[in-house]
């Protein structure tokens, strides 16, 4: 058999291109999809929501806000009225439902750019770059609200590209294009998945939210896993996958438990023997925590990952 | 999978958890620490910017404000704006510029009753009551009024004249015989909408509305002004053993005093 020529080649094979891009370009559609809500209000004056994605209105009755910006505001000393409280709230139920990192993956605008340079990173077999530990995001999570917290003002949004990069397409986009431009060349020259996969605080909030979110993916096949690496190749947290596939020895999985799991479920595409799917976290048959002392240990190294 | 086989491996996986603990947590303190410093840089506001009303002060502000720019929305004039990257004002924040768009002082404010956080304070419910500013006439030399000439203009525009803005009337020493109309601002009335610095008709307006603490000075708090004090006093002298002696020689001197020098 030839080598690989690209990732998912199996699987475009086996169940065909559409069905091995279902899950991208479902993503791609939602992402635009929820750009589209926010433009088109100042493009074609139709007011279905306004705002953007750091709080907004959506037909006049349903608030929505982000947490990690309200709690930042918490953090420099200002205690939101209601509307915005509600708004964080029914975020935070939502992500809790479908998955914390579903924000990253299937909402923010900057996934768009990022996993641009990733291909592209790979396409010509760029260096990976700087590789800091994925842990790094919690601290700079944490650094962003102590930083509120000792200036008083909402610090990180001066600079968050993020909130920067949305308000700029909503609002007036000037200058942002170099926001977009030094994450792109972030990403591809400096750090393969820098900014999503190690940096980003909004990540890593909506990360802490995904550890307890219900809706996770499931490599509920294992069993049928050819060892072809594809979903390792194509994921963009591939620590996330391991106890899950190959946990089977360990009692581990087959439920994707880790918030660092965008749910992006291209790891779903991608798969010729349809290993993944999405379930819920419960589905869970071989919870780690029985058994030996060997077991907890994976447990741990689970929890930590 | 990570699964420790014995102690020694053990030992150097803890070693090198610990270094990475260390570096990210380094990293995210410096990097903590550049962007306090960049935000203290980036925070300060233009004095021409101002803020809508219900703002309160500039750091409540930027601890309370998410930049939604939903107060921009409701906005039914093109006065509010979101500060763009690159602007000279805080990335993301609403703000006006009264000389290109002045605040309209809508009764019902859509501005605040738009802001989910309370960055704008959803106690202002009179929009007479709003603090953007305050207007200053800042240039007398150029001031067409202050020139003995009835412009007027400042004062005719302001949603609440002779509140306000007053004319204040001085004597014309160049003519002799006219009288100049000073517009004067009432800081305890004025909003600062900015509707006068939008009106002046000089090339480069006269009067402009300025940050509070820009435009107004402050008494220390211990002087006292004796006519107020005295007049707090029922009228009555605060120092009534106090003798009060002329200040001058009488024009006529007393028999006593003649050939007196001083």
């Amino acid at each position: 058999m030839s080598a690989k020529s690209y990732i998912g080649r199996d699987a475009v094979l086996e169940n065909g291109w559409l069905a091995a891009h279902k899950w991208l370009l479902i993503r791609r559609i939602v992402q635009l999809g929820i750009l589209g809500l926010f433009l088109a209000g100042p493009l074609a004056d139709v007011w279905i929501v306004k705002g953007n994605l750091t709080s907004s209105l959506t037909l006049d009755v349903l608030p929505l806000s982000d947490p990690f910006i309200l709690l930042q505001s918490l953090f420099a000393g200002h205690v939101a009225a209601s509307s915005a409280v509600l708004g964080a709230a029914i975020v935070v139920a939502f992500y809790l439902l479908v998955g914390g990192r579903v924000y990253c993956s299937f909402v923010c605008p900057v996934n768009i750019v990022t996993d641009t340079a990733r291909w592209l990173a790979k396409r010509f077999a760029l260096p990976k770059g700087w590789q800091p530990s994925r842990q790094t995001r919690l601290w700079v999570m944490g650094s962003v609200l102590v930083t509120a917290m000792v200036s008083g003002v909402m610090a990180w949004e001066m600079l968050n590209p993020v909130t920067i990069i949305h308000r700029g397409l909503v609002y007036d986009f000037g200058y942002v294009w170099t926001v977009v431009l030094a994450l792109f060349l972030f990403d591809l020259v400096v750090s393969r998945r820098g900014w999503c996969g190690h940096l980003c605080p909004m990540g890593a909030f909506y990360g802490v939210l995904g550890v307890f979110s219900m809706t996770r993916i499931s490599a509920t096949q294992r069993a049928a896993c050819n060892d072809c690496m594809d979903c390792f190749a194509v994921c963009p947290e591939p620590h996330v996958i391991t106890p899950a596939l190959r946990g089977a020895g360990t009692k581990t999985g087959p439920v994707i438990l880790s918030g660092d799991c965008t749910n992006c479920a291209r790891c779903i595409d991608v798969c010729a023997k349809n290993v993944f799917q999405f379930d819920l976290r419960f589905n869970n048959f071989a919870p780690a925590s029985e058994g030996d002392g060997r077991d907890e240990m994976v447990s741990t190294n689970r929890h930590a990952a | 999978m990570g699964i420790s086989t014995s102690s020694q491996s053990s030992a150097v996986s803890r070693r090198r958890f610990l270094a990475n603990v260390a570096r990210a947590a380094g990293g995210a303190s410096a990097l903590g620490l550049v962007v306090g410093l960049f935000a203290r840089q980036a925070q300060s506001l233009p004095a021409q910017a101002l803020r809508p009303p219900g703002a309160g002060t500039e750091d409540q502000f930027l601890a309370a404000c998410v930049r939604c720019g939903l107060c921009v929305r409701d906005c039914p004039y093109p006065t509010l704006g979101l500060a763009s990257f690159g602007d000279d004002v805080p990335v993301g924040t609403p703000y006006f510029v009264a000389r290109s768009a002045p605040c309209e002082m809508c009764d019902d404010i859509p501005c605040v009753k738009a802001c989910p956080t309370g960055a704008l304070d959803s106690n202002l419910t009179h929009i007479d009551d709003a603090d953007m500013g305050l207007a200053v006439l800042i240039d007398e030399e150029t001031c067409l009024n202050l020139q003995g000439l009835r412009c007027d203009v400042c004062q005719r525009v302001c949603p609440l004249i002779n509140e306000a803005i007053t004319l204040e009337r001085k004597h014309n020493t160049r003519t002799g015989k006219h009288a100049i109309f000073i517009p004067t601002v009432h800081s305890d009335k004025c909003t600062g909408c900015g509707k006068c610095e939008r009106a002046c008709v000089l090339e480069t307006a006269a009067i402009r509305v300025l940050p509070r603490y820009l435009a107004k000075g402050r008494i220390g708090s211990h002087y006292r002004f004796g006519w107020i004090e005295k007049e707090k006093h029922g009228g009555k002298s605060l120092t009534p053993g106090l003798i009060d002696l002329p200040d001058r020689l009488p024009a006529v001197l007393p028999d006593v005093l003649k050939g007196w020098k001083p």
